[in-house]
């Protein structure tokens, strides 16, 4: 199971990687390889303005559809359109080309809150 | 459901190849050993297999087993000769749908029905107490293990399986001797495609399927068999046939011989011919890429009217497109009809199609 060591963890297997103020979330292998087959991925609206926790996106496979919660709060600059039209990208590069949504981060001080790479193995293993 | 979930007698096979059991019926069953896609690309292009040891199995013996069975199924018994089978219905007194099964005559006065996992309990009190003198009535259903090969190369899987032996015609049975064993094969499936169901004594059912899987078939789920006969528009009991609708409701005429005779719930049926269905099970495909479309999901009119609700949806994998079955006013269920699927608030838009939704090409 990869788990990149650079990235921030939440228990619902969302990742976070931040960079100045954006954070980029995406689903983590894991959470991939357990949904298997995503047909579909539905964005979050850019400009809305979204709290730790609240359900943002969806990402659907063949049998069931998964709500994706914002780890952080803040506002949506982007969502993947690349993962949109093609949401395969979720499963075969889930840390990489198949992030589903960017934000601007309101308040740092949450990413405390979330697992590091060692704790997330623990919580999957 | 709750309780102690039972186990297939292929279960340490199943978590040998990494399959993924989740509970289905009263059963701890494989949803998937990988990819669903992948398995059902692998029926829809080669061969697949597929554990319905869950399913249930019952033998009707005796002078007067066609005549009984006749006066309890939709379908007419005594048109089968020895070795043919059909679907039927298995009816309430109202004409709504205990189970659909299918139903083997295997001899002039031996019957071997498959019925569905959840409904074994059900269909079997059913019968029994309706039994007459002349006629037996037996669940075999422990006795087995069951596997469904499905693909348009199941017919070679069968080749190395069985060397020398005789794959029954479409819709046949047949018992072929192995060793010391006996086992039945027939020719049916649920997904539309070529292949066989195959019972063999349940102690046998893990080395077969190894057999099965050295043959060149790939092990799929249930998750594959749903989008397989949804594509096919093969109706799921307790999802989309249900005991307050008939087979005429959901579209299954062709396996109701109301001039066959008197049967259960054939005065409702012939009524409903008379007077109307009042709702008929229609299939909805989605007009362009968009989320899945689900069971439970509500149609709507263009006009924004509530119709009805999806029994069944998923993803198709062979069109890209959703798909679905809902039972819609008859005035509604016209093919050709746009109609609209509400997923989370937004509407997908749809269509009423022909059934089934997958041609082979």
């Amino acid at each position: 199971m990869n788990v990149p060591e650079n990235l921030h963890y939440t228990t619902n297997h969302e990742w976070v990687s931040v960079e100045g103020d954006i954070a980029t979330v995406g689903i983590t292998d894991h959470a991939q390889e357990e949904l298997t087959d995503v047909v579909f991925v539905e964005l979050p609206e850019v400009g809305r303005s979204v709290s730790k926790g609240e359900a943002i996106a969806v990402v659907e496979s063949v049998k069931a559809a998964s709500d994706i919660y914002t780890p952080l709060t803040g506002e949506i600059v982007e969502g993947n359109a690349a993962a949109e039209g093609d949401p395969s990208l979720v499963n075969t590069d889930p840390h990489g080309a198949g992030w589903i949504f960017k934000l601007r981060v309101a308040d740092p001080s949450e990413l405390e809150g979330l697992m590091d790479a060692a704790a997330y193995r623990a919580l999957i293993s | 459901m709750s309780g102690e979930l039972k186990e297939s007698p292929l279960q340490a096979a199943h978590e040998e190849l990494g399959g993924k059991l989740v509970p289905f019926a009263g059963w701890n069953m494989p949803i998937r050993y990988g990819s669903i896609l992948e398995e059902h690309a692998a029926v829809r292009e080669s061969v697949g297999v597929f554990d319905i040891s869950h399913m249930g199995q019952f033998v009707v013996t005796g002078a007067g087993a066609e005549g009984w069975l006749d006066g309890l199924l939709t379908n007419h018994v005594g048109a089968l000769g020895d070795g043919e089978g059909h679907y039927t219905f298995l009816l309430n007194e109202g004409g709504g749908v205990i189970d659909d099964l299918i139903l083997y005559r295997q001899e002039a006065e031996r019957f071997f029905l498959v019925v569905n996992a959840a409904k074994i309990a059900e269909d079997f009190t059913w019968m029994r107490g309706r039994l007459v003198e002349g006629v037996e009535l037996e669940d075999r259903s422990e006795d087995f293990a069951a596997m469904a090969v499905q693909g348009p190369e199941a017919v070679a899987v069968f080749a190395k399986m069985l060397p020398g032996a005789e794959l029954p015609p479409r819709n046949g049975i047949a018992t072929i001797s192995h060793g010391e064993q006996e086992v039945i094969v027939c020719r049916t499936g649920y997904t539309g495609e070529d292949g066989f169901e195959f019972f063999c004594p349940a102690a046998e059912g893990a080395e077969w399927l190894r057999t099965v899987l050295k043959s060149g078939a790939r092990a799929c789920g249930l998750g594959a068999r749903d989008t397989l006969r949804l594509e096919m528009c093969y109706p799921l009991n307790g999802s989309d046939l249900s005991p307050e609708r008939s087979p005429l409701q959901a579209g299954m005429g062709f396996f109701v011989k109301l001039e066959k005779g008197e049967f259960v719930g054939r005065d409702v049926l012939a009524r409903q011919k008379e007077e109307g269905l009042g709702e008929r099970l229609v299939a909805i495909q989605c007009l362009e890429k968009g989320p899945p479309i689900r069971g439970g999901a509500e149609v709507v009119s263009e006009s924004g009217e509530s119709l009805g609700n999806l029994t069944s949806g998923t993803l198709s994998p062979s069109l890209g497109l959703g798909i679905g079955l809902a039972y819609l006013p008859v005035e509604a269920a016209q093919i050709g009809k746009e109609v609209a699927i509400d997923v989370r608030g937004r509407k997908v838009p749809a269509q009423i199609v022909k059934k089934p939704f997958y041609k082979k090409a």
